[in-house]
């Protein structure tokens, strides 16, 4: 089987190969751009206190978006699975698919319609002074609005999968709904929940789009991350653009980390659940 | 009464009538089996029964007091689900344990009740194991016992040997039969075995197409069924007609007399103790026997030979016969 | 599902209650003021803003390099997604980590890789950049998951006694694959497609670097979009939103058939 091999060998050849020009090589270029003139510039990029108040926004957007999300997440996915509404399924779930497949660009727009100045509730908010396109709210709600799938449609399949028989045995030993909530179901499907956390938290630190549109762009005050490495490369600060770059590249490796820990757990978890009665499923 | 079931209907969202004014009364300390195919509404009583279901109409009450309106939490009720709905990331204790944690007993005293029970079950060793480390005869043991260990007032199983190999199912079967002599909780047990259920029950109640077909001790039903339904359910047995016969009530002899039909041997199977004859009889109808080894060695049967048969005994049930059946 | 007592049944109305408000307030409302401002000036006005001229081109360019970017990324996809599943050698599970790269990477950090790779200071002497060749190569950096992760678990769970059954009776490698493998796959690749053609038409961050942004020739529609809110044509920006709008929902709907499709294939 000599050609069957030589065929092996070109197929790997060739898909190795599409993925180094493609992936690997213009990432190791991070690191080489990044040091290029060694480490002091390095370290002065990183003490910029254009960096710094970046970072605490880009943390400032992920610690809130991805609790929201979370809660939200793990609440959707309960009244979806376990008590389905009878009507407009389908526009709760389009509303949570959206997300993933419109423009960031777009979101943004959306967002400015609703709280720039000339938006719907522009007015209500410039009498009140409250700011919140180009401001911190802005750049926060943008974030939750994009990462808004992530969690819900992880834990839907691992809910569906585990069934009620835990929750039911836990009512019957006289555990109270939220016991059984806390007890029983949340670490049924902690992995699916964790997995969705990460996809969240991933998501949240890399947007761009979305938080471009709404910043207004002021350094050391509206800036997060991405728009960082943007403004520095525009700058032509290239240390400063590759060196943020560089730190959330290494997010993004932490994330891939933290997926291959999580993604095999959720599958465990999955296949080694009981089915629920074939018995209960045909009267259903 | 330590369960009485009253005029009780359960319809599905989707117009399914899985219980249809269903009642029923089990007596305290007896052990139950609600015995039908699947779909006939036995899991869904049980389950109206623990109050995992809202009847339709109808009520339920427990040891004389009405629960219909009473939330699962409070009916103290045990239940046993077939898949065991352990909690796979607490140990065999910690799930044992469960109900008596939600209850706030003393540490002390959750430690001794469980490692009493594990006894009870036969577990003591596993308690630090998860259950995933468990075999699944091992796992339904920690249910029963995770049900046990609040002191329920009835033991509700739903299909609780279904999902394992046939070896076990049939020891687990026995142990629980003296687990019910040691404890003496009045225990309701769903199947679809009809065999389990006269192994194991002191009354069968036969449902079918969410009705009650009939209720009794499991000899009373076997001999007396009240319809064809539960003749066809609880034991095998052939039709002739009008006329219902056991394979064990056919005779077989070597030579005809007046009452006798012909036919001819098909088929000989070998169960042990027990040989089941396969016959077609002279007009091409199929019918089996079941007689011992040492008459199939007096009769020295043999397939293709010919022989004369006679049932010993025969029901015939009366106009209000069912349509269905089943072997 | 089981009905309970009246309490429960409210507690669990409550939940989807905050679920719904949470999604109408985040997304609903935000969708919604899009649209109503599309068409605030009547419906020629939002005709005539998704017909000028710039809008077109950009429009046109987008679908154009989408639709190449999804044409390649069937066939490479589907090539990595073998080559992960059917071949073994060293490093294979790393290599598999860093297929979710792209979706882990920040958009801008990936356009500016790609632009230190393929832009005026490229090591490989290959300067695409502010061409319309650095868009795609930009688009299928960003899209490279999904066509791989939607064939993934397909091919995994594809029943090799079939293909040894065609071999049976005397199909050439070729055959079998083109017979057997291909029509099993197609409904994952299309879907896995269908993702990617939806998330390239909305791109921003990896191409506003390596683009140029040159209206009539390298504006993509995401960075008209943005050039028209940066100018305060809300009106206008809104109009092309509604244009992605429509086919991110096209493509959701056409995913979710294929998607459904493909279980219905296993079963």
């Amino acid at each position: 089987m000599r050609s069957a091999s030589g065929s092996r060998y070109t197929l790997r050849t060739m898909a190795l190969g599409y993925l180094a020009l493609l992936l690997v090589l213009p990432c190791s270029m991070i690191v080489y751009y990044t040091f290029k003139d060694g480490l002091g510039p390095v370290w002065e990029a990183l003490t910029d206190p254009a960096f710094v108040s970046a970072l605490r926004l880009t943390l400032i957007a992920v610690g809130i978006a991805v609790p929201a999300n979370t809660i939200f997440g793990v609440m959707c996915a309960m009244a979806l699975v376990r008590r389905p509404p009878k009507h407009g399924t389908w526009l709760i779930n389009s509303m949570i698919g959206l997300p993933l497949a419109l423009s960031p660009v777009v979101v943004g727009l959306a967002l400015i319609l609703v709280y720039g100045q000339n938006g719907w509730f522009g007015g209500w908010l410039t009498e009140n002074g409250i700011e919140i396109i180009f401001s911190t709210p802005g750049i926060v709600l943008a974030t939750i609005f994009v990462t808004l799938p992530f969690v819900v449609r992880e834990v839907i399949p691992v809910l569906r999968e585990v069934g009620t028989d835990q929750d039911e045995a836990a009512w019957t030993l006289g555990a109270s709904r939220a016991q059984t909530f806390w007890r029983i179901t949340l670490p049924a499907i902690r992995w699916g929940v964790a997995y969705g956390v990460v996809l969240t938290t991933a998501r949240a630190l890399g947007e761009y789009g979305a938080v471009a549109v709404v910043s207004g762009r002021l350094a050391g005050k509206t800036e997060t991350l991405t728009l960082h490495v943007d403004e520095a490369y525009l700058r032509l600060d290239e240390v400063a653009a590759y060196t943020t770059s560089l730190v959330l590249a290494l997010l993004a490796v932490l994330t891939l980390v933290a997926m291959n820990v999580f993604k095999p757990r959720t599958h465990k978890e999955v296949a080694d659940v009981d089915r629920s009665p074939p018995g209960h499923e045909a009267l259903r | 009464m330590s369960i009485a079931v009253r005029q009780v209907t359960k319809r599905f969202a989707n117009g399914f009538v899985a219980v249809d004014n269903v009642s029923l009364a089990i007596a305290s300390g007896s052990l139950t089996a609600l015995l039908g195919p699947s779909g006939s509404g036995k899991s869904t009583l049980l389950r109206v029964i623990a109050g995992l279901e809202t009847p339709d109409e109808g009520d339920v009450s427990i040891l004389g007091e009405d629960v219909t309106g009473v939330p699962p939490q409070k009916r103290g009720v045990g239940f046993v689900f077939q898949h065991y709905a352990a909690f796979k990331h607490l140990t065999v204790r910690d799930n044992i344990a469960f109900g008596l944690v939600i209850r706030k007993r003393p540490k002390a005293e959750v430690r001794a009740r469980v490692d009493e029970l594990l006894g009870l079950v036969q577990l003591d060793g596993f308690a630090d194991r998860y259950p995933a480390q468990l075999s699944g005869g091992q796992r339904q043991r920690m249910a029963l016992a995770r049900a046990l260990a609040v002191e329920p007032k009835v033991l509700l199983l739903d299909e609780p040997f279904g999902a394992l190999d046939a070896r076990v199912r049939k020891e687990l079967r026995a142990w629980l039969r003296r687990l019910h002599d040691q404890v003496h909780v009045t225990t309701v047990l769903v199947t679809h075995d009809q065999e389990e259920a006269m192994d194991v029950a002191d009354r069968v109640t036969v449902m079918n197409d969410g009705r009650i077909e009939q209720s009794g001790k499991p000899r009373d039903l076997y001999e007396h069924p009240a319809n064809e339904f539960v003749m066809s359910f609880v034991g095998p047995v052939n039709r002739l007609g009008e006329a219902w016969i056991r394979p064990h009530d056919l005779e077989l002899r070597l030579e005809p007399n007046g009452t006798t039909s012909e036919a001819m041997v098909e088929r000989i199977v070998h169960l042990g103790f027990e040989v089941r004859v396969e016959l077609v009889l002279d007009d091409g109808r199929l019918v089996s026997a079941q007689v011992t080894r040492s008459e199939v060695e007096e009769l020295e049967l043999l397939e293709g030979q010919i022989l004369y048969v006679r049932p010993s005994r025969t029901t015939v049930f009366s106009g209000t016969a069912m349509p269905q059946g089943r072997p | 599902m089981p009905a309970r007592a009246g309490r429960s049944r409210r507690a669990g109305g409550l939940v989807l209650g905050l679920s719904t408000a949470y999604l109408t307030l985040i997304v609903l409302i935000p969708i919604a003021a899009v649209v109503a401002s599309s068409f605030e000036g009547g419906l020629s006005a939002f005709w005539d803003e998704v017909t000028s001229p710039s809008a077109v081109a950009a429009l046109e360019l987008t679908f154009v390099a989408s639709l190449l970017v999804v044409l390649v990324n069937a066939v490479t996809g589907t090539l990595i997604a073998w080559v992960l599943v059917r071949d073994d050698f060293r490093g294979k599970s790393v290599v598999n980590a860093i297929i979710d790269l792209p979706f882990a990477l920040p958009t801008v950090v990936a356009g500016l890789t790609l632009l230190a790779v393929y832009g005026p200071k490229s090591p490989l002497g290959v300067d695409v950049a502010y061409s319309r060749a650095a868009i795609v190569v930009a688009l299928l950096f960003v899209t490279l998951p999904f066509v791989v992760r939607a064939v993934q678990p397909v091919l995994l769970e594809l029943d090799r006694e079939m293909e040894e059954a065609a071999a049976s009776l005397g199909s050439r490698p070729v055959t079998t694959f083109r017979r057997i493998i291909l029509p099993n796959l197609l409904p994952a690749i299309l879907s896995g497609a269908a993702l990617s053609f939806g998330k390239a038409v909305g791109e921003f961050g990896s191409v506003v670097l390596i683009s140029g942004n040159i209206p009539f020739d390298t504006e993509v529609a995401s960075v008209h979009i943005f050039k028209s809110i940066e100018g305060d044509n809300p009106a206008g920006a809104a109009a092309v939103s509604v244009v992605l709008l429509v086919l991110s929902f096209a493509v959701l709907a056409v995913a979710d058939v294929l998607e459904r499709r493909s279980r219905r294939h296993d079963a």
